[in-house]
């Protein structure tokens, strides 16, 4: 059986409902005196950064902290990486530590599924975002809220996203969310549009089970939650599309548009947002965008997959699709 | 010189017949033949070949003898049933000077397993700016006639327009290694619906295709020739046959690899899979296949390419790319051509050994099995089957994409005129 | 939980009705009620599953009796189980702490059967984080024996003997259609 989250395609249906349910449960934790559980007491998990994400890092440390797991950080700069040592030595080196889980985010895609399936170590694998593959913990965060807002708290407990209309805008190309969110929200029964300019959209998009479309206004008047991705300035050099100031026209959320969609419609954002490119202040402040929620809700979506892959003898999930090699 | 008696070949695939080697040349080939004191080698119905010559090889030395060196990898090639090799430039110090190409050639002679043709640099250092020294590699003792930048395309179109000329005055040829540079920066797989869902930066075919098209069209203008190495995509394919149906003096190889392995491999993002030209679909799998058969493809060429393991045992990003080939190149033909029906055994000969010979002007190589031709040999087990195990390779690198995957036919015996190299399997 | 061990309804036998239930959970209330002087500060907070569906009946006949709203929620121990790691992670059950919390007050934890004394053990870690009550009492509706902890029930329904090799089943309308407790045979591995 499967030990890792390497990809949000590997949950089933039932997996994904069960980390959300579990998830909710989790939140409850936080509105405690004490907002600790002994659940993970003397399993080390550490937090392998390879790439700079402090809110990454420290939404999984302050999970692994309300479990009581021991937690090591080891980011790459300054350390035997930057001085050439290797994935597989630096995962190797911790885990003669005693390492029960490793939650690594990497520059490289597919790093996390090497280091799950090569036979470095025996270790849990928890991606926590690699290249532009997958960053499955953000996608489980991201229908977590969607849920709460859409169904709502208790009502949703034990339901999916079936029949939702989630718009997906941005830089798709270059998005680990994108393909995340793409895969576990198909999964969750949801219909996922992504909108870009055709530059941003990977070649061989049309096998994903989604839809595609280079215009905006169009889609927003029939969707319940909008994502915004972050686009990075560099792309504008890189002529992935000619000025900034054209880009937040044609695929930038401001006030207008956000006033076009359905009353219920969110505005979510994996962050961090580049005001004023694809989001106006006036969005990233109002009442429906979700970014801070997505945040707390983080911490809970990472307390129920650590729990549900280290808490017991053998983990909860079934995962379909990945096999480990040989 | 001893003679040697191989009794009951097929001789490239027909009727068993008798070959008999007297020193350095075949000296008879005909049936029930005896000789006296000849040793006799009992081929009992296996293939015998032409000895093979792979136009694409990288032997690493100098400079990266962690790798490979000539002597291992001459070993692997004999392993494999080659009798010449076409050494790839690409060696630190690259072989832009006369001076390296003849240490790499006299490697070969001395080691004795396969003769070792090296292929000169296009440009200085591989940079693409400016042209080598190609006359004097021509009249050095390598008498170098194959010259190619592979690992880098020669992407300015002016520089390979004059290479092109430049070679005509001695019969050389370039070996373009088509990769458009800037579409493919920070590509690490073909592009593709795989490279969409894996989040790896993505190889157009367009990036080779379009260097093809430019190349053919440059040789017909300035009436020289071009060799494309490892086709990969079918694209490419069309302009390749378009081109010879315009009369282009074009040729070109594919590689093992391409004509069986596709980019579905790659979602175990296991390194042994990364390459240069990446895996591609099953789609252009099945149409390099057909090309090679119709002969629009002439020949294949191993692009045998040895990395240690630390190169290889290691995230996707971050691993270097190529694969070894030598050892199984005839296996994998056999597998992809023979046993589907595209290929007999003489269509083989022709495409790895005929041909590649005459393209590289290796001589006394690809030469017919018959009376008075030097006796460069290979006895193939066509009813074998195994699995290949990388710990039994002569190469000093073990990056097969195919451990553990059976394949059929297995060489015996390699001859490099009338001396054997490998007999039984094992190496002498 | 200590009550949900599969028992084949083939050797099962009842040994509380529905009627029985109803009728120890009236004699709990009143000796809640005696015990903790009129009961103005208690909490009743249920083990999950079926000891949340005990509390909420216990609750009803407490309002009886002392015609005042008493608080109920419910504890799931899954987090605290000494026995994590020794099977897969359980899905989790809620935890609902009454709005005016557990501090001061007289908790009363409910659970169905009462036998190692573990789920109980853990049951009063996470009360620990949660809060300082005055004082802990527990009730059950059935004490089967055999504890591993030093544990004891502060108000039991019944008091039933059991064996090692016996297994009992607790069953509630709420969860599972009908009122009873039933006694069978542990099934012997197929």
């Amino acid at each position: 059986m499967q030990r890792h989250l390497i990809s949000a395609a590997d949950l089933t249906r039932d997996d994904a409902v069960l980390i959300l349910d579990t998830a909710e449960e989790m939140a409850r934790v936080a509105d405690r005196p004490i907002k600790k559980l002994p659940t993970l007491r003397g399993r080390t998990v550490v937090n392998l950064f390879f790439e700079d994400s402090t809110r990454t890092r420290i939404s999984f440390e302050a999970a692994e902290k309300r479990l009581s797991a021991d937690v090591i950080n080891f980011t790459a700069k300054g350390s035997s990486v930057s001085k050439g040592e290797s994935l597989k030595d630096t995962a190797q080196t911790l885990e003669a530590m005693g390492v029960d889980a490793v939650v690594i985010r990497h520059g490289a895609s597919g790093a996390p599924y090497r280091l799950a399936n090569s036979g470095w170590i025996d270790a849990a694998v928890i991606n926590a975002g690699d290249g532009t593959h997958q960053h499955p913990t953000q996608a489980l965060l991201d229908a977590f809220t969607m849920r709460r807002r859409l169904v709502g708290r208790d009502a949703g407990i034990g339901q999916d996203l079936a029949g939702r209309r989630i718009t997906i805008v941005g830089d798709v190309l270059h998005s680990r969310v994108a393909r995340s969110n793409v895969d576990l929200l198909h999964t969750l029964g949801a219909e996922v549009t992504l909108v870009a300019p055709p530059t941003l959209v990977p070649v061989g998009v049309e096998t994903w089970p989604c839809e595609v479309s280079y215009d905006l206004d169009s889609t927003l008047a029939k969707t319940d939650a909008v994502m915004m991705l972050r686009v990075q300035r560099e792309r504008m050099n890189a002529a992935f599309f000619p000025t900034e100031r054209e880009y937040s026209r044609r695929y930038g959320l401001d006030g207008d548009r956000m006033a076009r969609m359905p009353e219920h419609a969110i505005v979510m954002h994996p962050g961090p947002m580049v005001r004023g490119m694809e989001i106006t202040a006036e969005v990233a402040d109002s009442e429906r965008c979700t970014v801070v929620e997505q945040v707390a809700n983080g911490v809970s979506i990472r307390m129920a997959v650590l729990y549900l892959l280290l808490g017991g003898n053998e983990p909860a999930l079934t995962h379909a699709r990945t096999t480990e090699e040989k | 010189m001893s003679k040697i008696l191989i009794r009951g070949a097929k001789v490239l695939g027909g009727e068993p017949q008798d070959v008999l080697i007297d020193g350095q040349t075949i000296a008879e080939v005909g049936v029930g033949l005896s000789a006296e004191g000849a040793e006799v080698v009992e081929a009992d119905g296996k293939v015998l070949l032409p000895g093979l010559v792979d136009l694409h090889t990288h032997l690493r030395e100098p400079g990266r003898e962690d790798s490979e060196t000539v002597l291992t990898g001459t070993r692997a090639a004999a392993s494999g049933g080659y009798t010449a090799v076409f050494a790839m430039a690409n060696t630190f110090p690259v072989a832009d000077t006369a001076g390296v190409v003849e240490q790499v050639y006299r490697l070969g002679q001395e080691h004795g397993y396969c003769d070792v043709q090296p292929i000169g640099a296009v440009t200085v250092g591989l940079e693409g700016k400016k042209l080598a020294e190609l006359g004097a590699m021509h009249e050095s003792a390598a008498g170098v006639t194959v010259f190619s930048d592979d690992g880098k395309c020669v992407d300015d179109a002016v520089i390979m327009r004059r290479a092109l000329e430049y070679v005509k005055a001695f019969g050389g040829v370039v070996a373009q290694h088509a990769q458009e540079p800037r579409l493919t920066e920070g590509a690490q797989m073909n592009e593709g619906i795989v490279s969409a869902e894996l989040g790896l930066g993505g190889w157009p075919a367009v990036a080779e295709e379009s260097i093809i098209a430019r190349d053919v069209l440059l040789a017909e203008h300035v009436g020289s020739r071009v060799h494309i190495c490892h086709l990969s995509t079918a694209g490419s394919v069309e302009i390749v046959r378009w081109a010879k149906s315009r009369g282009i003096d074009v040729t070109a190889e594919v590689t093992p690899h391409h004509l069986l392995l596709t980019d579905e491999l790659v979602r175990t993002y296991n390194p042994v899979y990364k390459v240069n030209p990446p895996l591609r679909t099953e789609r252009d799998v099945l149409a390099l296949r057909e090309a090679l058969a119709d002969g629009t493809i002439d020949i294949v060429a191993t692009d045998h390419a040895p990395h240690p393991h630390e190169d290889k045992d290691c995230e996707w990003a971050a691993a270097a790319m190529g694969m070894v080939g030598l050892e199984t190149a005839l296996s994998v033909v056999q597998e992809t051509m023979v046993d589907t029906g595209l290929l007999t055994w003489a269509g083989v000969a022709e495409r790895m050994s005929f041909k590649p010979a005459e393209i590289g002007q290796a001589k006394g190589h690809g030469r017919p099995v018959s009376a008075g031709e030097p006796a460069n040999l290979t006895l193939v087990d066509t009813e074998y089957r195994g699995s290949v195990d990388p710990e039994g390779f002569a190469s000093r690198s073990r990056n097969t994409p195919y451990e553990g995957r059976e394949l059929p036919g297995r060489v015996t015996h390699t001859w490099l005129r009338g001396k054997a190299t490998l007999v039984d399997g094992k190496l002498t | 939980m200590d009550s949900q061990q599969d028992t084949q309804a083939s050797d099962a036998r009842p040994v509380l009705e529905g009627p029985d239930i109803a009728r120890v959970l009236t004699r709990i209330a009143h000796e809640i009620v005696e015990r903790a002087k009129g009961a103005d500060d208690v909490v009743l907070l249920g083990i999950p599953t079926r000891g949340v569906f005990l509390a909420q009946r216990l609750a009803a006949k407490l309002e009886q009796i002392t015609e005042r709203k008493i608080p109920v929620g419910s504890l799931d121990i899954t987090m605290y189980r000494d026995d994590l790691r020794m099977h897969p992670p359980r899905a989790l059950a809620r935890t609902e702490i009454p709005g005016d919390g557990i501090d001061g007050r007289l908790v009363v934890l409910v659970d169905d059967v009462l036998f190692s004394g573990r789920t109980i053990r853990a049951a009063l870690d996470a009360l620990n984080d949660i809060g300082r009550p005055r004082a802990v009492q527990l009730a059950v509706l059935v004490d089967r024996g055999h504890r591993e902890l030093p544990i004891r029930a502060d108000y039991v329904g019944k008091n039933l003997p059991t064996s090692l090799r016996e297994t009992v089943k607790v069953q509630l309308a709420e969860e599972d259609g009908r009122d009873t407790v039933l006694l069978g045979a542990k099934q012997t591995s197929q």
